[in-house]
């Protein structure tokens, strides 16, 4: 399977120079007789290996084959050779297929039944490529009236422009355009201070507000964003204590009891910012700050 | 001759390119396309019969008529350098080509399938070359572009219509609706015993 460069044979043969050169040179030529560029691809390769080989094509013995074709593939360039690796990974593994054992009654699918339907498939088309270039040549061989060969186009030339041409193009296409319509970004400033004042007056009535009070459900970003950062700034300085019980719940707002008459805030949600370590809690931070 | 077979000749002799029936039918409005076909066919007798043949031949190609020399001429006429045989096309454009021809419209990736290598150069070149054009989109991931071959295709292999090319079914390895006798009997030895 392995080619013996000659004065590597000399050694490992052990023969006079002059044989084992022979036979190195013999076997060189055998494995590097066909050139890979003959071929239009690795299934064109399979064919010429199969009908060389006088294969039944039906019943290829895919270890033979899979080792012919890795030798001459051995030739081949990197570049043209990922099609041709392709199928010798391809072959090597019916190969291996072909080895595993199998139960007498077991249903066995041939692993080469899809190499065989691909090369039948690609044998068909090499029979209408034959009747296609027989054509052609039948074509070929008959001018018609003023024909001339197609012409290859010339590439073209390249830009020649200098730089004072290009700042003056462009200067006359900034001229043309009427007015250039530039994305005008109109600031809009987050309103804490005012949210602050809006959360004060509800807490003020309510003692105990949910997220939805403070926010309406269609305000503007801005809106909602102004609200939460204010909401953040109360609990820091601790007017207020914000309480989730899960992500994505509603988040309960409420303030101290100083004064008798304001209600209890909700037992659950006083217990959970205590118990519950999932529970997103500004409690404990903001009495920290404070 | 008739006057109409002269109209013709003179006609498809300013032509470079073969002109289908209806296109020489403009000739003269007064013309059938009956009498269109019988001057074509005496014309084409003309050519072949008339005191053992003339040097060129009527021939239908690409579902139209066309004024060709005959191929015993091509010789000295391409060593006299008064016109050049165009170049052959690769055994990878022919593969592309007849797979293209009988799959139409069909996508690289099938393409790819039978060749077993990639298309995407010779696409191009054939694309260059006006033999193939995109003729639509596949439905499915990315809608990869379809290719069908071209009037220029016809004309290159001198086919008078796709139709002409033999039928899947009567190539010697027919294919499409293949049994599988793969099945039985694998020979088991060949792959036991590597050499």
């Amino acid at each position: 399977m392995t080619t013996v460069p000659p004065e590597l044979a000399v050694t490992v043969d052990g023969l006079p120079p002059g044989l084992a050169r022979t036979i190195a040179a013999e076997r060189v030529e055998s494995s590097f007789v066909v050139e890979l560029t003959a071929f239009s691809g690795p299934l064109d390769l399979l064919l010429t290996l199969i009908r060389d080989e006088k294969i039944d094509i039906y019943d290829i013995p895919i270890a033979r084959v899979a080792e012919q074709f890795l030798r001459r593939i051995r030739t081949l360039g990197l570049n043209e050779a990922a099609d041709y690796l392709e199928m010798a990974a391809r072959l090597l593994r019916i190969k291996a297929q072909m080895l595993l054992p199998r139960g007498e009654n077991e249903e066995w699918e041939d692993p080469r039944a899809e190499l065989v339907r691909r090369l039948l498939e690609y044998q068909q088309m090499r029979e209408i490529v034959d009747v296609l270039e027989h054509r052609a040549d039948d074509r070929r061989d008959r001018f018609a009236r003023a024909y001339l060969p197609d012409e290859p186009t010339p590439p073209q030339a390249p830009l020649a422009l200098s730089l004072s041409e290009l700042l003056s193009a462009v200067d006359r296409i900034l001229r043309a355009v009427w007015q250039p319509n530039m994305h005008d970004v109109v600031a809009r400033p987050l309103d804490v201070p005012s949210a602050i004042g809006l959360i004060r007056q509800l807490i003020a009535i309510r003692a105990q507000l949910r997220w939805t009070d403070v926010v309406q459900q269609d305000a503007p970003p801005w809106q909602v964003l102004s609200a939460l950062l204010g909401l953040l700034e109360l609990a820091r300085i601790g007017e207020l204590h914000v309480n989730q019980p899960r992500p994505f719940a509603n988040v309960d707002i409420w303030r101290d009891v100083e004064v008798m008459a304001a209600p209890q805030p909700e037992e659950d949600a006083a217990g959970l910012t205590n118990e519950n370590d999932d529970t997103v809690n500004t409690r404990d931070a903001s009495s920290e700050a404070a | 001759m008739t006057p109409l077979a002269k109209l013709l000749e003179a006609a498809l002799f300013a032509s470079a390119r073969p002109v289908p029936l209806d296109e020489l039918a403009a000739l003269d409005s007064d013309a059938s396309d009956a009498a269109l076909t019988a001057a074509l066919q005496e014309l084409k007798e003309h050519y072949d019969t008339d005191s053992d043949g003339h040097g060129v031949e009527l021939v239908e190609i690409a579902g139209g008529w066309q004024i060709l020399t005959r191929a015993e001429y091509t010789e000295a006429i391409e060593r006299a350098q008064l016109a050049a045989r165009p170049q052959r096309l690769s055994a990878a454009a022919l593969e592309t080509l007849a797979i293209i021809a009988y799959r139409q419209p069909i996508g690289r990736a099938e393409i790819e399938e039978i060749r077993g290598v990639n298309v995407g150069g010779v696409l191009k070149s054939l694309h260059e070359r006006g033999l193939i054009d995109v003729v639509g989109r596949a439905e499915g991931l990315g809608r990869p572009l379809l290719y069908g071959t071209t009037p220029l295709f016809l004309e290159h292999f001198a086919l008078r219509h796709l139709e002409e090319l033999p039928r899947a079914d009567e190539l010697a390895v027919a294919l499409r609706h293949m049994p599988a006798p793969i099945a039985d009997a694998p020979s088991v030895e060949a792959e036991a015993s590597p050499e």
